[in-house]
Order: C-alpha cells, then structure tokens, then sequence
C-alpha cells in the first residue's frame, strides 16, 4: 500500500461521489433553486444587496455594487445542469483525493484498526467536521437571500469557521489516539470527541452569526436547505462508502499476495 | 527468511503503514490542487476574485449554492 494507490482510489471515488452529488443536486435541489430565484426576480422578497438579473431566459448573475459591470452570462439550463455537474464533479475529484491522502496517513497508526475501518473513519470524521458542523453554524442560503455587500465578510466567517472544524478535528483525533494508549479506547474516544465538541461550540457561540433572510419565505428555504444537507451527505457517503470499499480490495489482495510469498518461501 | 520469527506476538498480522516521508509530496502536491479545486467552485469571483470577471462563479453558481458555500 502506497501513497500512489491511495490517491488514485480517491480520485476514483471522489469523481463518482461528484456525480450523485450532482444528480440529488439536480432532481431535489434545483426545483427550490429554481423557487428562490423566481421570488428574487418576481421582487416578492427584498434581498439586501443590489443585485442585477437577465430576463428570466438570460441566467442568474449578480453584479456586486462594488464590482464590475460586465457580467459573463450563463443561461439557467446549464447552470442547473453543466454548471452544477462542473462543480460537483470539480468538488468531488479534489475531496477524494484529499480524504484519501489523509487515510493514507492514519494506515496502521489509528489503534488496530484495519485499513479499511481507518479509513471509514476518515471519511466519517471528515463529513461532520467538513461539511455538518459547518452547515450548522452557517447553514446554506438560496439564491435572493444575502446582502452582496456583505459576501467577503461571510466568506471569511465561513471559511474561518471550516478550518477551525477541521483543526480541531485533526487535533482532537490526535488526542484521542494518544490517550488510548493510557486510558483505553472507550476514554480515548469520549474525551476526544468532548474536546472537538468543545472548541467548535465555543467557536460558534464566538463567531459573528449571519442574518440576511429578509422575508424569505421559510418553506422554500427550509426545502433549500434540506436538499442541499442531502446534496453534502450524498457527496460524503459515497465518497466514504466507495473509497472504504477500495481500500478493503487493496488490502485483501495485498494480504494475500503476501501470504502466497510466505507460503512459498517455507516450503 | 523464518516466517514464524517475524509473526508478531499477539499472532495477528502487522498493519500496513506508510511512512510519512514518502507521503509528504503526495500530500503537499494534491493538497494545493485540490485546495485550489475547491476554491474555484467554492469562493473564486465572489469574495475574491482571480481571474477576474464573473464567468466561473456564473458557471459553478448553482453548486456553490447548493454545496453551501456563502455565494452572493
Ligand atoms: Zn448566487
């Protein structure tokens, strides 16, 4: 097992979760992405910033008040298809890759588990700390809903936020793996999990809350977000499924090959 | 090579492990590729913009929505 065949099985697996991202993207998020920017375009909701729009057939585009005025132009039907396929795929490819290299890392070092369980765990921790506890403190927002004078402020408080998750994570699994050597596994892994648990709710009372849903119908939204938590857990489940399942082959047929030579060399 | 010398103690067989030195320019060399992967799709021409302009973040807008990254 190497570094090489890690990444590999990664890509693999990540461009395959791309693509159910993409179609739960498509068929269950799409229709309340479609909703918001009806409302947005119809001026039934009064979204903070200012924000230009084509006709209904032109495309989606924010022009930022700040920003420039020429605005590149993409239809609705490819951004909800080749556009939003571009992007998952795109998001996929670049998580398999990095999951894997982090199981890589963890082979043989997590107590005993077995390469396959480390690396489930991986993508596990991987998906709480990455994708759910980040969508909880700043969960998603559909189009018409966020002021766009504001969207440095909000990139900034998400992506702090992400990175202290996924510190933390790294950090508290580091712990929790130190202490089982002395405590055992039950305590290594409670007071891990306490000290993740810790940091990310101080961290949220701490950071700045988002609230730019104007009126915004809540129905939409809460459909919007539901889809786009189901959109994350489909990128994450079958990444983690897959790449567990590559993993599990490798391993066994590393195993075997390696019985077969000692086999071979006692006879 | 004696088989039974290099069974561990416990009988069960040793687990793989790569060695951090050779992972180390897989992982710097994928983690700023994928790093840059997601910021395309994630934050590029809205908070910060290279290139600039608006043609990627109108092309991916609908999977920055939906993979919930802040978008406008
Ligand atoms: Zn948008």
């Amino acid at each position: 097992m190497n570094a090489r065949a890690f990444l590999v099985r990664g890509l693999l697996a990540g461009l395959l979760a791309g693509l159910a991202a993409f179609l739960v993207a498509n068929v269950v998020g799409e229709p309340h992405v479609e909703a918001a920017i009806a409302l947005e375009d119809s001026g039934a909701v009064a979204p903070g910033g200012s924000h230009s729009h084509g006709e209904e057939s032109a495309g989606h585009s924010h022009t930022h008040s700040s920003g420039e005025d020429e605005v590149f132009e993409v239809s609705r039907d490819n951004q909800r298809t080749w556009g939003l396929l571009t992007g998952s795929v795109a998001v996929g490819v670049a998580l398999g890759g990095l999951v894997a290299l982090v199981a890589a890392g963890t082979l043989g070092r997590i107590g005993r588990l077995l390469p396959s369980q480390s690396t489930a765990l991986v993508a596990l921790i991987g998906f709480v700390a990455a994708a759910l506890v980040p969508f909880l403190k700043y969960p998603a927002n559909p189009p018409a809903v966020g002021d766009a004078d504001t969207i440095g402020e909000r990139t900034a408080l998400y992506f702090g936020f992400l990175l202290l998750s996924v510190g933390a994570a790294v950090l508290a699994s580091y712990v929790a793996c130190r202490l089982r050597e002395r405590i055992g596994t039950y305590g290594g892994v409670v007071a891990g999990i306490a000290a993740y648990l810790l940091v990310v709710i101080v961290a949220a009372l701490v950071f700045a809350p988002v609230s730019e849903l104007g009126d915004f119908p809540a129905d939409t939204l809460w459909s919007f977000r539901l889809a786009s938590m189901l959109t994350l857990a489909t990128m994450w489940g079958v990444l983690g499924v897959l790449l567990t399942g590559l993993v599990s082959r490798l391993y066994a047929r590393e195993t075997a090959v390696a019985q077969r030579r000692e086999l071979a060399a006692s006879l | 090579m004696s088989h039974s010398a290099a069974a561990p103690v416990t009988g069960a067989p040793a687990l793989p492990t790569i060695p951090f030195r050779e992972l180390a320019p897989w992982a710097l060399l994928f983690g700023l590729l994928g790093t840059l992967a997601i910021f395309f799709v994630s934050a590029d021409q809205g908070a910060v913009s290279i290139p600039a302009g608006t043609a990627i973040h109108e092309w991916v807008h609908d999977a920055r929505h939906l993979l919930g990254y802040p978008c406008h």
